[in-house]
């Protein structure tokens, strides 16, 4: 668990950071977003302590980071930057092992490791010995997340680790992110300025502006109980996408029709209703069978639409 | 061409012992400047990367270095390391340290943020992201730099000669002093050709992929290393009285060459500008030296001449050498030139060197409180019509005779003046009036008859005992061959001469050349 108390940066007459106080949970993803300037990445690299606050403290585990030297602390926190910040001089195989040699791991467990990271994160294994530079840019990135997570942190900090990709790049990433089971015990902290994927990734978003905290919640909290007029409007844009992403099938399953089925699900009614759509699509089938408890239902692409309209009409009405 | 080409070629043959040390030494100077100038600049610039507040000075300071005339600031490197090796290459280093702090500071500060911020994020303290990402990344950038400060410190090096710190500077100036081509091109065109490799070899490191570079940064300092050490095979200089010539008198027939001829005389000179050989032999550097007889440090610094009593320095009396044209264009040129004619000795001339070169007076003030003193001074007409270029070489008389002769033509004639002093040695000079770039400068019966006629050794024999022959002879041949005429002379002869300090002289009972060769030959 990370524990951020009362933590300010100044720069100069520049309050940064003001503040701010707030707790994440083991294994939990939590997004700071917010636009340029309001100190979601200042905040983000205090916690590795890239920049030092001016006041305020950092637990993780209930120890105060500010004991230990930096450098035993970084080694311990794994972290992606939005130009990935591989070094051009080393090759992929170098980059990934940066942290293990630093820990001083022997070369073949090192290796084993590199082998088995590689493989869940897509690449193969004839790019370990070319340069950064005769990579894609999602290539990349995923060799950064790789040298991120080589070492097994129990902590992820990410500064907008797919703003530098394309859209289509982006989407392609933002669901291997999601499935990859290295993840799941992670502790994830991510900046990022762009809502559509602070919705998406996020299990909390930590809505910041002006250094302070607007709100920090649910995807789900923050579309449907916004603290005030600032977190409307931020979401106000682009607000249906988003509540297709903030709104879970299991919300609106008493909405849905009961055609039961026996037989194995297709999908699970934890997901968002967005991914029940994406899910339609990509597997090209008029029905699929979503799990919500004991039960199984056969839905259609229709029934499911039409469900989320009418979850949304009541919500309305309330 | 051909025969040209042949001659140049038989030259470095015949000399090669001598360019191969001179090329080796001046190899080692270059790298041994250049290993310190890395040592200092390297950290230095790494540092100003930590403290930039700093960088704006540092980076200034080295910059001003940079300006300096490279001869003014072996000058200033005299008084306080006095001649030979170690002034030298310290001014090497000075000059070599601003390419590398500015390409260290330039090439680590370019490096990208991100990447800087990755490796701190990954753990790293700060030696490993300076030593694993910042320097290596730099590398390229930094290279260049020792790049641009080898092929500089080549060129410099050349001027190493002038405080006896020997390199390829010895045959280039040499040849300027002596008019021989041969000997300027043997110098010019090894260091030429060295700059071009060296430039070259480190061009293809900076290029190298940065894979090979982490090898190739590794074995760099020792490759320098072995290079710096060639200046510490050829140093063979030994004997019981150190000797210093200029690189002039080293090459003449009536300099260090006579003086292995006709008398024997085996000294091992060391090569050393004429600038700061004096006060070497005044400070005990050297013991003996080459100079001019009517050198007014010879006052200053309580030398005295050796007696040539074999005869081999031939008379060199001073006298103005004008272009035929300049004459029929100005026709009251050489009757004002002749105004000084007869009217300094000897004595008169070293004390007027006297109050140049020690009392530190002004060629110009001199000058005039000599016109003065002889009643010549007229004030200026200020005419302006049309302008006599007056030229002189490189030392304290010319420059004085050049004053005279301004004021004398400015107060005698409606002509204006323009003076070009300073043309460097006989060669510059001479070729400056033979291309019609000047009108006129005091020139000397003996340089002319050797360093620019270069007259076969008979006819030297024939002219050497008598001042009078000797004059014709040049005048003669002068006006055949370039069309230049020699005005009546001043009256002094300002002769080469031995010359050692007084004190030591009488110990060791030295008066003639002779008696020099007697005592290092006793001793050997």
């Amino acid at each position: 668990m990370i524990r951020v108390e009362q933590l300010s940066k100044h720069f100069g007459s520049i309050k940064a950071v003001d503040g701010i106080s707030f707790e994440v949970a083991d294994h939990e993803k939590l997004i700071l977003l917010g636009t340029s300037g309001c100190g979601k990445t200042t905040t983000l690299k205090m916690i590795n302590r890239l920049i030092e606050p001016t006041s305020g403290g950092i637990f993780i585990d209930g120890k105060n980071i500010y004991d230990q030297s930096p450098e035993i602390l970084r080694r311990g926190i794994g972290y992606v930057l939005q130009n990935n910040g591989l070094f051009p001089h080393y090759t992929v195989a170098e980059n990934i092992a940066i942290v293990p040699q630093l820990l001083k791991w022997d070369s073949k467990r090192i290796e084993k490791r590199i082998v088995e990271l590689i493989e869940k994160l897509h690449l193969s294994k004839d790019q370990l010995k070319a340069y950064p530079n005769e990579l894609s840019g999602g290539q990349q990135q995923r060799v950064g997340l790789a040298r991120a997570l080589v070492a097994d942190p129990p902590v992820l900090l990410m500064d907008e680790p797919f703003g530098a990709l394309d859209n289509v790049t982006r989407s392609k990433i933002h669901a291997e992110f999601k499935a990859l089971d290295e993840l799941k015990r992670k502790t994830v902290i991510m900046v990022t300025h762009d809502v559509q994927e602070a919705f998406e990734l996020g299990d909390r978003i930590c809505l910041m502006d002006k250094g302070k905290i607007v709100q920090i919640g649910t995807p789900a909290e923050l579309l449907f109980k916004p603290t005030n007029h600032f977190v409307e409007s931020f979401l106000k844009e682009q607000r249906l996408q988003l509540e297709f992403k903030a709104v879970r099938i299991k919300d609106i399953w008493s909405l849905l029709p009961h055609t039961k089925k026996v037989g194995s699900a297709d999908l699970h009614a934890d997901i968002s209703v967005w991914s029940g759509m994406e899910s339609f699509k990509s597997q090209q089938l008029d029905h699929l069978n979503i799990k919500h408890e004991n039960e199984t239902r056969s839905v259609g692409f229709e029934q499911l639409v039409t469900a989320f309209y009418k979850y949304q009409n009541s919500r309305a009405n309330e | 061409m051909n025969e040209h080409q042949q001659t140049l070629f038989e030259f470095m043959r015949q000399q090669s012992d001598k360019l191969l040390m001179q090329t080796l030494q001046h190899i080692g100077l270059t790298f041994i400047s250049l290993i310190i100038a890395v040592v200092i600049g390297l950290p230095l610039g790494i540092w100003i990367t930590r403290r930039k507040s700093f960088s704006g000075i540092v980076l200034g300071i080295a910059g001003v270095l940079q300006t300096i005339p490279s001869i003014a600031l072996l000058g200033f490197m005299i008084p306080l390391l006095g001649i030979g090796v170690k002034p030298a290459i310290v001014a090497l280093l000075l000059y070599a340290l601003l390419p590398i702090i500015r390409n260290t500071y330039t090439g680590i500060t370019g490096v990208d943020a991100a990447v800087k911020e990755a490796a701190m994020a990954m753990g790293m303290n700060k030696w490993q992201v300076l030593f694993k990402v910042e320097l290596l990344l730099a590398m390229p950038v930094i290279l260049a730099g020792i790049r641009t400060a080898t092929v500089i410190n080549v060129g410099v090096a050349t001027l190493a000669s002038y405080i006896a710190a020997g390199g390829l500077g010895e045959f280039i100036f040499g040849g300027i002093s002596l008019n021989n081509t041969n000997m300027i091109l043997a110098g010019a065109i090894p260091a030429a050709l060295l700059a071009i490799l060296f430039d070259f070899l480190l061009s293809r490191l900076q290029y190298l992929n940065l894979k090979k570079l982490k090898t190739a940064s590794a074995t760099l300092p020792v490759l320098l290393v072995i290079l710096a050490s060639f200046y510490f095979i050829p140093s063979a200089y030994a004997g019981k009285l150190k000797a210093g010539f200029t690189p002039e008198f080293m090459g003449r027939q009536d300099g260090n060459l006579g003086l292995e001829s006709k008398y024997g005389l085996k000294v091992h000179p060391i090569v050393i500008s004429d600038a700061v050989m004096y006060k070497a032999a005044y400070e005990k550097q050297l013991d003996v030296i080459s100079g001019y007889s009517t050198d007014g440090r010879l006052k200053a610094y309580n030398l005295i001449v050796l007696d040539d009593d074999k005869k081999i320095f031939p008379p060199y009396y001073a006298a103005p050498i004008v272009r035929d044209d300049a004459l029929k264009r100005f026709p009251d040129l050489e009757k004002t030139l002749n105004l000084l004619s007869g009217k300094i000795t000897d004595s008169i001339m070293s004390d007027l060197n006297y109050r140049t070169d020690y009392l530190h007076q002004t060629p110009e003030k001199v000058a005039g409180d000599f016109l003065k003193s002889r009643d010549l001074l007229k004030p200026p007409r200020n005419g302006s019509n049309r302008i006599v270029r007056i030229g002189s070489k490189i030392f304290g008389e010319q420059y004085i005779l050049a004053s005279m002769y301004t004021m004398l033509i400015k107060g005698y004639t409606d002509y204006d003046v323009s003076t070009k002093t300073g043309l460097g040695g006989t060669k510059i000079c001479f070729d400056a009036l033979n291309n019609n770039q000047i009108d006129l400068y005091p020139e000397y019966t003996g340089t002319g008859l050797l360093a620019i006629l270069q007259a076969p050794s008979k006819t030297i024999d024939s002219l050497t005992a008598d001042n009078n022959k000797t004059y014709n002879y040049v005048a003669d041949e002068f006006e055949k061959k370039y069309g230049i005429k020699w005005l009546k002379p001043i009256g002094f002869n300002n002769a080469y001469a031995l010359m050692m300090r007084e004190k030591q002289a009488k110990q060791l009972h030295i008066k003639t050349i002779s008696d020099l060769k007697r005592y290092l030959e006793s001793n050997q």
